[in-house]
């Protein structure tokens, strides 16, 4: 695989760089019925960025991100619905704090393992915490979902609306955020350490880097990042289900990243847009049969486009390159 | 910031402002229903109730008024995504009538939506009892748990003397099982066990295998309509439960007229209350399945989820026609609050205007062969029109 960015490139950011950020601002102004779907694309990609952290550059394998996720969803909505905290500043931190502990926690086990034990880790994690959750009732609501959970507005002035301008804004900010600091890590000597363990980890065990640590500190952080976009999930619906838990989030997340492009900054972008839009366009055409069309999508990027969108794009850019 | 919030709330205005005269003479209905996910049987039911009615009842719309409905999944007992589908049928497609769900988890998510959009919501299922209350713009005409299970309990206890519940583990499962309990307790029988199963996933034996240890008179039990009832089932009949004297009661959900043939003869002579039976006798009902299997095959019988919904379709017509087409959501809900139907296939069937909920008739039924097929023989009507006893109750407080 061919890693265009990484330590040692250039760092500075290219004019291209800054395209989706005006496409972002265009969407607003310009698609204001679509800012619900906009918000949940966003909140997708901050999702799709923290599992490419640590799937895409440091090369742990796992099925079970959605544990992160829904933990940060559930420490939101608990606030919200049960302690009366409504200021989301102090929810999305309490969710980034929360998912981080469980990710210490379980990340200073799982990261002893490698292959397919980690892999069956990871899906345990999931699996029991979506228990916790079913069982704790009184905090969480059981199957029946915890409803009642109140936002209040931004700094005191942008209200959540029923429109979604407010949630998309402030998913775009934390988007933004979460981009600034993936890029920052993976232009860092700490960058270049877990694409190293992720190439060849004897190797890096024999020059001295500490490899446990390193993977345990960016688990951590990608934890945090999916516990934050768990909890602008909670902010933009006021409602947590059980499923933000289930394996469907975990396994959706990473065909996302797929579709996109795994270990390459923009891929965690391009994945969750192309997908929910897709999504929400055979659900809307198609009902009844929409998941067909999922799948199809699915089985031809597996098949015809191992690297994702991106990786097609870099080959027609290759091509182009050669022929001139 | 500020300035760029008024632009979008300008832009979102104006748009509306567009799109509102040419709606005028078309009403747009949502639907939401489970079409994929172990809940699609049941969501295939709405929808072919909603279908059904819409096909047939063309003419009960006001001259030039058509009625658009936009369908879309929520996939399951999934709160999030059927909130996040209302938002678009309500923001993008600019429905104003929603209707549909299967799963009271959903409604629920939905409830407070329909409240700061003034879209008027009718549920065609979802039936735990404290949905409709929290939005003044829910109404149901489906049905509540405890309208079957507390005068199942009353009537129980009156032959068995020691019961089990196990129901499924979401709120309209502990609503079934607090009514049978106190109806059964009223009448003075005792309970010497209950059990809540997951929501997801069960496997009902290492349950049925502790019901039966326990050796009570009767079991009352209660799951989301559908394939886990035929699972529950067969888990007794394969126990044995049925040669072991242990009467199976519960409300109609356990025995849903589709499923029903899936069982075998484990069901028979099963006992349950509810307010519908495609085996009714009624001249509405039987006009009723007439047309439901003409048009979707002489083998299948509807079950109460496509009579909820043929109903629900019947209020939002009577407040179309009303109306003239033209829809007020707060007159629609003053319109549906007094809606009444002496002649639904379920007998008569109102809204509480209170409470926005269902008054229904409820029938004492049992499970018999009838040309060789299994169905629900309605024995007695225990009565014409209860409202939800848990809000009674409450009321009495």
């Amino acid at each position: 695989m061919k890693h265009p960015v990484g330590y040692g490139a250039d760092a500075r950011l290219r004019w291209t760089e800054w395209l989706p950020w005006v496409v972002a601002v265009a969407v607003f102004f310009l698609l204001p019925e679509y800012l619900s779907l906009g918000a949940r694309v966003l909140t997708y990609i901050l999702f799709a960025l923290s599992l490419d952290l640590v799937l895409g550059y440091a090369g742990i394998v796992t099925l079970g991100h959605a544990a992160f996720f829904g933990t940060g969803a559930y420490v939101a909505g608990i606030l919200a619905a049960k302690l009366g905290v409504t200021d989301p500043v102090i929810q999305l931190l309490a969710s980034a704090a929360a998912a981080a502990l469980l990710g210490l926690a379980t990340g200073a086990v799982i990261l002893r393992t490698h292959g397919l034990a980690q892999l069956m880790l990871t899906l345990a994690v999931a699996a029991v915490c979506l228990e916790i959750a079913n069982k704790a009732t009184a905090l969480t609501g059981g199957a029946d979902g915890l409803s009642g959970v109140s936002v209040a507005a931004i700094f005191g002035q942008f209200k959540f609306d029923m429109y979604g301008r407010t949630a998309y804004l402030w998913c775009l900010l934390l988007v933004f955020t979460g981009w600034w600091l993936v890029r920052r890590v993976i232009y860092s000597p700490f960058g270049a350490t877990l694409t190293g363990i992720r190439e060849n980890s004897v190797r890096m065990h024999s020059i001295g880097a500490p490899v446990y640590q390193r993977l345990l500190t960016v688990y951590t952080l990608s934890a945090a990042m999916a516990g934050t976009a768990g909890a602008l999930l909670t902010q933009t619906n006021q409602f947590v289900g059980l499923n933000v838990l289930g394996f469907e989030p975990s396994g959706e997340i990473l065909v996302m990243l797929i579709l996109g492009g795994v270990g390459r900054l923009y891929g965690a972008f391009v994945g969750p847009l192309l997908f929910l839009i897709a999504q929400d366009y055979l659900a809307r055409q198609f009902p009844e049969y929409w998941y067909f069309g999922i799948g199809l999508i699915l089985v031809l990027v597996v098949l015809f486009a191992r690297g994702g969108i991106l990786g097609i794009s870099d080959a027609i850019i290759a091509r182009m390159g050669r022929k001139s | 910031m500020k300035i760029s919030t008024s632009i979008g709330a300008t832009l979102a205005a104006a748009t509306l402002a567009c799109t509102f005269p040419a709606a005028a003479q078309t009403v747009k209905i949502g639907l939401i229903s489970s079409y994929s996910g172990p809940g699609a049987a049941q969501g295939d039911q709405i929808d072919k109730g909603v279908k059904l009615y819409m096909k047939l009842n063309a003419d009960k719309l006001p001259p030039g008024v058509k009625v658009e409905l936009i369908t879309r999944d929520d996939t399951g007992a999934n709160g999030d995504v059927a909130k996040r589908v209302a938002q678009e049928l309500i923001v993008r497609d600019k429905v104003q009538i929603l209707t549909g769900v299967v799963w009271t988890p959903n409604m629920a998510a939905i409830a407070p939506l329909t409240a700061e959009a003034k879209v008027p919501f009718i549920s065609a299922n979802a039936a735990g009892a404290k949905v409709v209350g929290m939005s003044p713009y829910v109404a149901r005409l489906s049905f509540t748990l405890c309208q079957s299970a507390y005068p199942l309990g009353q009537w129980a206890s009156k032959k068995y003397k020691r019961a089990y519940t196990a129901v499924s583990d979401f709120a309209p499962g502990h609503e079934a099982e607090g009514c049978f309990i106190r109806g059964f307790k009223e009448g003075g029988g005792e309970v010497i066990g209950s059990v809540r199963i997951p929501l997801a996933n069960p496997d009902f034996v290492p349950f049925m295998q502790r019901i039966k240890d326990a050796k009570p008179d009767a079991l009352f039990a209660f799951n989301p309509a559908g394939k886990q009832a035929t699972a529950m089932m067969k888990a007794y009949g394969d126990l044995g439960m049925d040669k072991a004297n242990i009467k199976y009661l519960g409300t109609g959900d356990i025995t849903t007229d589709e499923e029903l043939q899936g069982m075998g003869d484990a069901a028979l002579g099963v006992i349950t209350v509810h307010h519908y039976s495609a085996a009714a006798e009624r001249p509405a009902n039987k006009a009723f399945v007439a047309a439901y299997k003409k048009e979707y095959g002489a083998d299948l019988n509807p079950g109460f989820m496509v009579v909820g919904a043929w109903d629900a379709m019947d209020a939002i017509y009577t407040a179309i026609r009303v109306q003239g087409g033209k829809i007020d959501p707060d007159k629609t809900m003053e319109i549906i609050k007094q809606y009444k139907n002496a002649n639904s296939p379920r007998g008569p069937v109102s809204v509480d205007p209170e409470t926005r909920d269902v008054i229904n008739p409820e029938y004492l039924r049992e499970v018999r062969k009838v040309g060789g097929k299994l169905a629900n023989v309605e024995l007695e009507t225990i009565t014409n029109a209860i409202k939800d006893p848990l809000k009674e109750f409450e009321k009495k407080k």
